[in-house]
């Protein structure tokens, strides 16, 4: 075996040209792929930890009706998760939410507004609230923090009082009157527009709903992790009247996007893999071609069809591996600096980020996937177009291929 | 001992259109040892007839046994297999494996035979240095000279311990100074070792040298003679 791939390696090197313009033309066609579907997932990471810290969390424990009708009456008591052992390596962490909707008013403007019952402190670690604030404090004891639009909208600043009229906790009345402690910016116009953060026992209190909770959000190590950990703690809240649901199930807008784009970026791939493919298949006629004669001897002395379409298999492997291996060799570096470098967008393509709520940023994901998938669909191809050198050798006649 | 029997063999291209008589009904029988040379004029069919003694060509009709078997009957498979074991080709433009030294083009047909390592050393050796180019053994084809690269042809085709050697026009694109070596050492080994060759060729000085001269024309065998 090891003359077989001393012969295949010399043979590779034979036609340096040729071999450096193939191994070139297949780096670069990994190269770009790696590129490509490296920003592709970092986006879509991106994307999945933006939605989930923000708004769902990875998993979340809900009362069973929750979802179908998110009113509060659909709440639940946070005390009977206290009860339960949610403690799990793969569960980054969790944090209790209670959400609502009610008037809210300042001076002859009254508008409506959602509200966030949180608690602060645990927030700004898990959906970066605090990173929002743009005027004011951010831990507040009594007071609310608003969204900037609304705050304008409403005519309110930092120090200004806000009054919150509402329906409780089964029908009753709410109405209360707070400090505005804190401006949050949001780049979602909807949330800008409307959202209002208060203390969640102060929200609790408005609402007459103490210890209650519209949702427990959590975070996983690993966002596509969520199927194996749903059914862990469907089996912790067995026989509770709470569910959980994954991120997939909660956003589903957000995963059809992503496997659109996902897929709209598998057929610039495809375009790319099909002029590579040409590009390869000229080198394996070319390998054939100028060598008939040479196979033909080979053969003629003794070395089986068999034998002579592994060395040539070889070949084809060695070549293809090399182009495979500059390829992901010269994107490595370029996807490490992205990856702890994030591109940062400016202008109308910032705008846009931020208009559909995430960082205008374009974050690249490192993940042994991306390299193996890009090596593998090359050898696939490989694979597919070595049919032709195998048959041709197959199919070789001695005394032809002599006359050569 | 006859390692080749030829019966009524022929050879007939395009039988159904015009067909074209290329070896015409040939029988023939080669003894061990014997240094044979096929003459006659371009395109009497020697190389047709070298190529169905090695199984390259498979004949229209007769038969050929080498060492008592028939290889009409075998697979495209078995018969390189067969060749591999029992035949030697030398041809006329050498068809070395060009990225490979002399000495691992010698053990390549021991590769293909499953030689163990020390075997294939001691012969590959051994046959550089009867072939007087032990010096040459890390030089590659186009490092080597047309007579070194022929006498590489000869030690590879040796390599394997073939029953005999075919050699086509061996020295044809040789000097008169690489002719004459390269036959002295296959004439040495004929006769020491009692190594059959059967030449097709036109060189005068491979007649010259031959034990036995058998002249072909119109593809059929015209005079087989011992001078």
């Amino acid at each position: 075996m090891i003359l077989y791939i001393k012969l295949a390696w010399r043979n590779v090197w034979r036609t340096k040209k040729r071999t450096w313009i193939t191994a070139s033309s297949i780096a670069f066609s990994v190269f770009f792929a790696c590129l490509m579907q490296s920003s592709q997932l970092g986006s879509y990471d991106n994307m999945i930890d933006n939605s989930a810290r923000f708004f769902t969390g990875h998993l979340g424990i809900h009362q069973v009706d929750f979802w179908e009708d998110q009113i509060i009456d659909n709440s639940f008591d946070q005390q009977a998760l206290f009860e339960l052992d949610l403690t799990n390596p793969s569960i980054l962490m969790g944090v209790p939410r209670l959400s609502s909707f009610a008037l809210a008013s300042h001076g002859d403007r009254t508008k409506g507004a959602a509200l966030f019952g949180v608690s602060l402190e645990e927030e700004a670690a898990f959906s970066y609230l605090e990173r929002k604030l743009i005027k004011g404090d951010y831990n507040t004891e009594r007071g609310v923090l608003m969204a900037a639009g609304l705050a304008a909208n409403l005519n309110l600043n930092v120090g200004d009082t806000l009054v919150l009229m509402g329906q409780g906790y089964h029908g009753v009345n709410a109405a209360g009157k707070y400090s505005v402690t804190g401006i949050l910016k949001f780049p979602i116009p909807a949330l800008n527009q409307g959202a209002i953060y208060l203390p969640l026992e102060t929200l609790q209190e408005f609402l007459s709903a103490p210890n209650m909770i519209s949702s427990y959000s959590i975070l996983l190590e690993d966002s596509q992790d969520t199927e194996g950990m749903k059914a862990h703690i469907e089996t912790i809240l067995k026989g509770k009247e709470l569910g959980v649901m994954t991120w997939q199930e909660m956003l589903p807008d957000l995963v059809s996007s992503i496997e659109l784009d996902y897929y709209s970026g598998w057929v610039i791939l495809i375009i790319l893999y099909v002029v590579i493919g040409f590009g390869i298949f000229g080198t394996f006629l070319m390998m054939i071609k100028e060598r008939t004669y040479e196979l033909g001897i080979l053969n003629a002395i003794g070395m089986t069809k068999r034998r002579v379409q592994i060395m040539v298999a070889i070949e084809i492997f060695l070549l293809i591996f090399l182009g495979v291996l500059l390829g992901v060799l010269m994107a490595t570096p370029i996807i490490l600096y992205f990856w702890s470098n994030p591109i940062l967008l400016s202008g109308d393509a910032a705008l846009a980020m931020e208009k559909f709520g995430y960082e205008p940023i374009i974050p690249f994901a490192l993940n042994f996937k991306i390299f193996y998938n890009q090596g593998i669909s090359i050898f696939i191809i490989a694979l597919f177009l070595a049919i032709y050198p195998m048959l041709a050798i197959k199919q070789l006649k001695i005394i032809k291929a002599l006359k050569e | 001992m006859k390692v080749i029997e030829l019966k009524n063999l022929s050879k007939i291209y395009n039988p159904e259109t015009i067909p074209v008589r290329a070896i015409n009904d040939v029988t023939l029988s080669v003894e061990e040892g014997e240094f044979t040379a096929i003459v006659g004029p371009s395109g009497c069919g020697k190389t047709t007839l070298l190529n169905m003694i090695g199984g390259l060509d498979i004949s229209s009709e007769g038969s050929v046994d080498i060492g008592g078997v028939s290889i009409n009957e075998m697979s495209e498979s078995e018969l390189t297999t067969f060749r591999l074991q029992h035949i030697g080709f030398v041809f006329q433009a050498y068809n070395l494996i060009p990225v490979l030294t002399a000495k691992e083009n010698i053990e390549f047909i021991m590769v293909l035979q499953n030689r163990d390592a020390k075997t294939m050393q001691e012969r590959s050796d051994d046959l550089l240095d009867r072939m007087g180019i032990k010096d040459q053994r890390d030089r590659r084809p186009s490092e080597l000279s047309g007579g070194q690269q022929q006498r590489v042809a000869v030690a590879r085709a040796l390599a394997s311990r073939p029953k005999f050697v075919l050699a086509d026009e061996p020295t044809a694109n040789l000097d008169s100074g690489s002719t004459e070596a390269l036959l002295d050492i296959m004439a040495k080994l004929n006769k020491e070792e009692k190594i059959t060759f059967i030449f097709s060729t036109h060189d005068q000085r491979v007649i010259d040298r031959a034990k036995r001269i058998i002249k072909l024309v119109d593809g059929e065998i015209v005079s087989d003679e011992q001078p």
